[in-house]
């Protein structure tokens, strides 16, 4: 405690020496000397502001995030959740495993599809639909708002049973409207080839307010006097998307993209309920197979290794997506 | 960020209505047919969901389809009722999800101030891990989360349940946007009078961050109510399943899944219809608050 307030001292030696930090206060003598003892203040008041949430950081996510670290070099298991640290130390075994273990890399596969597909058509969509909302229909702007964003505060668990009913391919609400026109509505859940595209769909309808919200934010974070300017010098409606609206929303793309994608990585809901990962591991993600492997087959040290793979391989997607997208601003 | 307050008096009105010339008042109805049949997609299955809950068994398998209930039933509900204990799981999840919203508006609201508008050693570095924990995917600590609730004899506690969602980072990250919109003018000035840090916090910063408040509640709250992957296995003992976990449980319980699809419509818009209301009835404090959000 002492050597923290001992720093903070020197801490606000710094700014009440430079001339800088003195001239836009345009304080005097005496207000930089009352100055001074605040900074221990807030020194003390920071860290105490701050202590709840280190603490239950430092609890339930830093520590976890060791542990399964730990785990997943060894073979965890069922015995081990009363007696922890007998588990054995093996290695990178699970690891090596991992790779040559056929239905992880089919959960891989699937998960890199589910992003792929349903990231660019999540933003793409939701970009469309704010700028749209953003185009001068003021009266309906907070119903159609409303409409869009819905699906996002609603229970997964529910939308996925929801949404199984209506991909049923006889009694759903797909096959309904198929039959109306006289067609038979494929078993979509039912089918390896059909069963993630659904999936996708689901996702991109239950998300894509979360990106609209963002994009309107951000469109409406655009001086109007930077549009006028462009519609003054003849730039149509397409030439001020391009132009205009999605350079300077850049910022917000890139964002919307990488928390998009992070929960695209994560994709577990929708399979747990309405597939199961079926058909045939058609929709096993790495999420569903992680929960399967650890908790209920009890395989704590393997399933810890695929947490860390999915870690791994989410946080190089998301270095990257800055770097690229840092980069094109440019 | 100056530049609002320098415009000149016509520009004021930023969202409101502008003065439009012919070619832009001619794009309005294909926005509007477009975004009518947007929405007509997206409320497609939550009217489905709603119709479905009502119909008797043999209108939710006639084919061809039956649109709207001939005669609105109750029976698919009184189905439920019999199926599940949905008192005491809705009460699980409204008692878990208070009790996370009081503490993330407590805990990340202090945080959020302190990287706002104190200064203090270590204070990037504190910042970097709310960055950090934004990041981190929930999933990474689902298993010796697990480990660490049995030894600690959570499993089955709403203790267990909230714990680990107490402060959130986001949480964290939007109070932090908002406090900075305070003006340090009207801080110092308070300090000047004498008043004590928390005092300052507390009396001076929190009042005016209200809206930001009330985000953070709807965000918060909703974000417990819906959660799934957490309770489900920090629960064995259905006496402490939330909503979720019930209805997850019951939809793919083999023995039961073969029951009526308009007992699981019943019971989704048990679960959706609560939070539809709310949404609906909060949404002006919610689109103000993420407004101010994207404009910092």
């Amino acid at each position: 405690m002492s050597t923290t307030t001992g720093r903070a001292a020197e801490a606000a030696e710094v700014p009440a020496g430079s001339p800088a930090a003195g001239a836009p206060a345009g304080a005097g003598g005496d207000r930089r000397s009352r100055r001074r003892p605040r900074l221990g203040v807030q020194n003390a008041a920071g860290w105490l502001f701050s202590t709840p949430f280190l603490a239950l950081f430092t609890v339930f996510m830093a520590f976890p995030i060791v542990a399964t670290l730990l785990m997943s070099f060894t073979d965890f298991g069922l015995r081990n959740v009363t007696n922890p640290l007998d588990a054995e130390f093996i290695g990178l075994e699970n690891y090596t495993k991992l790779f040559g273990d056929e239905r992880f890399l089919k959960s891989l596969f699937n998960t890199a599809y589910f992003v792929v597909v349903g990231v660019p058509l999540t933003i793409g969509i939701g970009l469309v639909v704010a700028v749209l909302l953003n185009n001068g229909i003021d009266r309906a702007r907070t119903f159609f708002r409303v409409g869009f964003y819905a699906p996002v505060v609603t229970s997964i668990v529910a939308i996925a049973v929801v949404w199984r009913f209506v991909l049923d391919p006889s009694d759903g609400l797909i096959a309904g409207l198929a039959s109306e026109v006289g067609l038979t509505s494929p078993d979509f859940l039912g089918s390896e080839l059909l069963a993630m595209p659904s999936m996708i769909v689901m996702a991109v309808w239950r998300n894509l307010g979360t990106v609209m919200v963002l994009f309107i934010a951000g469109l409406q974070a655009i001086p109007t006097e930077t549009r006028e300017a462009a519609r003054l010098d003849g730039a149509g409606p397409w030439q001020e998307f391009r132009r205009i609206t999605v350079p300077l929303l850049r910022p917000t793309i890139l964002y919307a993209t990488v928390i998009t994608t992070i929960g695209y990585l994560n994709v577990f809901e929708e399979p747990f309920v309405m597939t199961q990962g079926g058909p045939s591991d058609a929709t096993l993600t790495v999420s569903l197979n992680m929960y399967r492997e650890g908790f209920n087959f009890f395989h704590m040290g393997y399933a810890s290794a695929m947490a860390y793979v999915l870690f791994v391989v989410i946080m190089a997607i998301t270095v990257l997506q800055l770097r690229l997208l840092k980069d094109n601003t440019e | 960020m100056s530049a609002p307050t320098q415009a000149p008096a016509g520009h004021r009105t930023q969202a409101g209505p502008q003065p439009r010339r012919p070619k832009r008042r001619a794009r309005r109805p294909l926005t509007y047919v477009l975004l009518s049949v947007g929405l007509l997609v997206m409320s497609a299955p939550f009217l489905w969901m709603g119709l479905s809950a009502f119909k008797t068994g043999s209108e939710l398998t006639a084919s061809p389809p039956v649109w709207i209930p001939t005669e609105w039933t109750l029976s698919n509900f009184r189905q439920l009722l019999d199926d599940l204990d949905l008192p005491l799981y809705f009460m699980n999840s409204v008692i878990v999800a208070v009790l996370v919203t009081v503490s993330n508006l407590v805990f990340c609201s202090m945080l959020g101030y302190a990287l706002a508008k104190l200064k203090f050693v270590g204070q990037n570095k504190v910042f970097a891990i709310v960055l950090g924990a934004l990041m981190v995917p929930g999933n990474l600590m689902l298993l010796p989360l697990f480990v660490l609730m049995s030894r600690l004899q959570l499993i089955d506690s709403y203790a267990g349940l909230v714990l680990p969602f107490a402060a959130g980072a986001f949480g964290v990250f939007l109070m932090r946007q908002f406090m900075q919109s305070i003006p340090d003018e009207l801080l110092e000035a308070a300090r000047m009078d004498g008043a004590g840090e928390w005092y300052i916090f507390w009396r001076i910063a929190m009042p005016l961050v209200k809206p930001a408040l009330a985000t953070l509640s709807i965000f918060t709250f909703l974000g417990s109510w819906n959660n799934f992957v957490w309770p489900l296995i920090a629960t064995n003992n259905p006496d402490k399943y939330t909503l979720p976990v019930a209805l997850a449980t019951f939809a793919t319980d083999p023995n039961k899944a073969g029951g009526s699809n308009g007992v699981l419509m019943a019971g989704s818009f048990l679960i959706v219809l609560p939070v539809l209301v709310v949404f609906i009835a909060m949404q002006r404090h919610f689109t103000q608050g993420i407004a101010t959000a994207g404009m910092k």
